[in-house]
């Protein structure tokens, strides 16, 4: 057997969800090689180098993969696919893009948001969102799977000493012409691999209310994240969601701060350690899942966290 | 110019999923079924383009069980010309859809093809992206604003990160995404009209695609339950536990 890992990466550092895959791979079994596709970025393969548990990397290094299109990079995997037994990527927006492009090419049914290994063949994945677990089989000769990264740890960043090898590149498809991007800068940690997150919903009111949010936040080094409702009113920007269909977190702590608990919410987060939820309706299903409940007035309770915090 | 929108008939996002007691799957006899969410967005987004006159004619598809075809008429009550049902009685896969898709792309020469991003049962997030690759054509994925160009489509995408904005040829494939609109509702009048317009019947095996699973589904289970939490009664008492009984913060 053999994994073939599809970094995600910026062309100069490795996202950490890259090391989630690489754990997962590791499960499968057999070796694992990891390829960085990119446009100078020949220091994300030399980190990806360094994984342990690494046995090769594999570097594109091409203008044709400089945003990463799908329409570009697709092809590519499918030109180093057949070498191996399984192709797995985390299940980012960056993988759940590019994987099932590559997977139709192969001709092959893609095993999506994998959140445990049973064997080189089946996966136990969620559905409905996460109301049900699946354990699934396939019988494709490729097996291509996206991961859920809050169910694999990270590998270690160090211990490993793999190759870095060229790879043949492929032309450019010439479909898609990336124009930008509106990346939202923080000074927090990335909700994603935080060990502690804030959300608001509804409850909140307004975008200008996040900051009580932003200062509890500030005080427990947390990321900062929201519900769909939140985001769909227009409070924060698409990339604070946390659910079904935004981000899945797993934190050591999850405070969730005016947010009712609809189950597409509850679906990206109760894989939480510890759920905190305050919230001034009682009957609000999110007390259902949470260790620590609180009915209270948000806008009383929030500036009450941040000075007890201090 | 004419669009294909997928629709799919699902569990409604408001109706808890329950698992069958054999394990064999998710309940879904005499539950609330729906149109998949992201493809009333898909839907309304056709709309739209065709009361600006972008558009001609919006075809709604689905491909599922014979009940399919509810869902294919609220489509048409929101305002589609017409309905294709692929009758597909076994769970079909994200790959035989595709391989559907691209039968009737071949048959109507869409230029657009618009689907939801994912639909809320299978969680899969895959029938776009296998559509556009098996014709060939350029992806917008998970988009949250569309712009119609001059043979091409102006895409805003939301990331990871943010926001990506590209243009991409068509004929292409869109996978919507939440925030690309608030989806109408079907009027009386209209939900009346909508049962004289046409719908085509079809299966897989007429379209000569094999749509048999490379996926089994072993066993469906309940996700672990989490242990009843407690009420505390104020911040400080909440500090107090997270501190010092659960130990997460410092």
């Amino acid at each position: 057997m053999a994994n073939l890992v599809i970094a995600e990466h910026d062309n100069s550092e490795l996202k950490s969800a890259t090391l989630n895959a690489i754990t997962a791979a590791a499960q499968i079994g057999g070796d694992i090689d990891v390829l960085v596709a990119g446009n100078g970025c020949a220091a994300a393969a030399e980190s990806a180098a360094k994984v342990s548990g690494v046995g090769k990397v594999l570097l594109a290094d091409a203008p044709v993969y400089e945003h990463q299109l799908a329409e570009n990079l697709a092809p590519l995997i499918v030109s180093l696919a057949r070498e191996y037994s399984h192709v797995v990527a985390p299940a980012t927006t960056f993988g759940k893009n590019v994987m099932p492009r590559a997977a139709a090419l192969l001709d092959v049914s893609q095993i999506s948001d994998i959140a445990e290994v049973v064997s080189e063949d089946t996966f136990i994945r969620p559905i409905y969102a996460g109301n049900a677990m699946a354990k699934v089989q396939s019988s494709d000769p490729i097996k291509m799977i996206t991961v859920r990264t809050t169910k694999f740890d990270a590998s270690a960043e160090t211990g490993g000493s793999a190759g870095v090898q060229a790879v043949d590149t492929t032309e450019d498809a010439g479909l898609a012409d990336f124009l930008g991007q509106d990346l939202t800068q923080s000074e927090r940690p990335e909700l994603t691999t935080a060990s502690i997150v804030v959300s608001g919903g509804r409850g909140m009111q307004s975008g200008e209310n996040f900051m009580l949010l932003d200062k509890v936040a500030d005080k427990l080094g947390a990321a900062v994240g929201a519900s769909r409702a939140a985001v769909d009113a227009g409070f924060v920007p698409n990339d604070y969601q946390v659910g079904q269909t935004g981000k899945v977190v797993a934190p050591d702590l999850y405070i969730a701060v005016g947010i009712s608990g609809a189950i597409q919410h509850l679906a990206g987060m109760k894989d939480s350690k510890v759920i905190v939820a305050i919230n001034n309706d009682e009957e609000a299903p999110i007390f259902q899942v949470a260790d620590f409940g609180l009915v209270e007035d948000l806008f009383k309770a929030l500036p009450e966290l941040e000075a007890e915090l201090s | 110019m004419k669009v294909l929108v997928g629709v799919k008939r699902v569990l409604d996002a408001y109706v808890k999923a329950r698992v069958k007691p054999d394990g064999s799957g998710v309940v879904t006899d005499n539950v609330k079924m729906s149109m998949n969410p992201f493809d009333e967005i898909a839907v309304e987004q056709a709309l739209r383009f065709k009361e600006a006159g972008q558009v001609e004619e919006i075809v709604a598809v689905s491909i599922g069980p014979a009940k399919s075809e509810e869902t294919i008429r609220t489509a048409l009550a929101m305002g589609a010309d017409r309905g294709i049902l692929v009758e597909a009685d076994a769970e079909i896969e994200p790959l035989a859809v595709a391989k559907v898709f691209k039968a009737l792309v071949e048959k109507e020469q869409p230029e657009l093809v618009l689907l939801g991003k994912q639909a809320i049962d299978d969680d899969c997030n895959q029938t776009g992206q296998m559509l556009a690759a098996l014709l060939g054509w350029a992806q917008g994925t998970f988009i949250s604003k569309i712009e119609l160009g001059d043979g091409n489509v102006t895409v805003t995408r939301e990331v990871d990160g943010g926001l990506e904005r590209a243009q991409i040829k068509t004929p292409a494939v869109v996978t919507v995404d939440l925030r690309l609109n608030e989806p109408r509702y079907a009027s009386l009048p209209n939900i009346m009209k909508a049962k004289k317009k046409p719908v085509d019947k079809t299966t897989p095996a007429e379209l000569g695609v094999d749509a048999t699973p490379r996926i089994t589904t072993l066993e469906v289970q309940e996700p672990p339950p989490r242990a009843a939490g407690v009420k505390v009664a104020s911040v400080a008492e909440l500090v107090d536990k997270l501190r010092n009984e659960a130990r997460v913060i410092g």
